[in-house]
């Protein structure tokens, strides 16, 4: 008799318990994947692609009015800052790409009416190559690049 | 979460608000491997980067991997006066998320 009950209570406790687990599981629920996030640029391998798919066009002019502010040489690749700036008016987006990473394309900024067109952020380096910013403004994209010399890759472990 | 991943600075000055934010996350490729067992580690970086001055979307930011470890991001834009309210929130490819509010600094 007593055994019984004792099965009874461990039921009712398991039951309970699922619940609980159920609720905790629906708060941590992953989000849908962004739709903004242009997987196509990220995933390119080569940094044609990847201009191509952030700008919905290949032809872009090099541009003196972009300024890249990254050091020569960076003894270390896995943090190398990098500061974007332009002088161009109506500049919408600037992305960064590092040409000899696996992945070119690093990151994407979509600036609002009043942002400054001067962004910064830390990139990681595999080895040495070019920095190389791309400007949209109205329809037009401008480029420009730096190179950076990397003494210690910054992928893989 | 009880502490956040965000450290948030805005500063105004001559009429643009400067904002610094570094965020602590791995910021995993999905290229790196694990030394003893050789397997890939899964990717695990923050996608997106929302800042927001007065409820507006000033930056939307898009990320890879290829961005460092407790990733900085800074940017700035005109207007912005001391008191008012500028929030940055990312996102990961995980589903995870942070985000802080602060307080512009300093004088317009």
């Amino acid at each position: 008799m007593i055994d019984v009950k004792r099965r009874v209570f461990l039921k009712g406790s398991a039951a309970a318990g699922a619940v609980v687990a159920a609720a905790g599981a629906g708060l941590i629920a992953p989000q849908a994947v962004l739709a903004e996030w242009n997987e196509a640029a990220f995933r390119s391998k080569s940094v044609a692609d990847a201009v191509k798919a952030v700008t919905g066009t290949d032809a872009s002019v090099e541009s003196a009015d972009i300024k890249i502010k990254a050091p020569e040489i960076a003894e270390n690749g896995a943090v190398v800052p990098v500061s974007v700036s332009s002088s161009i008016a109506g500049v919408t987006a600037i992305s960064i790409l590092a040409a000899s990473n696996p992945s070119p394309m690093v990151a994407s900024f979509a600036l609002g009416e009043t942002t400054v067109a001067d962004v910064s952020t830390r990139i990681k380096m595999g080895k040495t190559g070019d920095v190389i910013a791309v400007v949209q403004a109205g329809d037009k994209v401008y480029t420009a690049k730096k190179e950076v010399k990397v003494t210690i890759g910054g992928c893989g472990g | 979460m009880a502490k956040s991943s965000i450290k948030l600075r805005a500063k105004v000055k001559n009429g643009v608000t400067t904002v610094k934010a570094l965020m602590s996350h791995p910021m995993e490729t999905g290229q790196r491997k694990n030394k003893k067992t050789g397997e890939k580690i899964p990717e695990h970086f923050i996608q997106e980067v929302v800042g927001t001055y007065n409820g507006k979307v000033v930056i939307t930011t898009s990320w890879s991997g290829g961005v460092s470890k407790d990733p900085y991001l800074s940017f700035s834009f005109k207007g912005g006066a001391n008191g008012e309210t500028v929030t940055v929130s990312w996102s990961d490819n995980k589903g995870g998320s942070d985000t802080k509010d602060v307080k512009i600094k300093g004088k317009k």
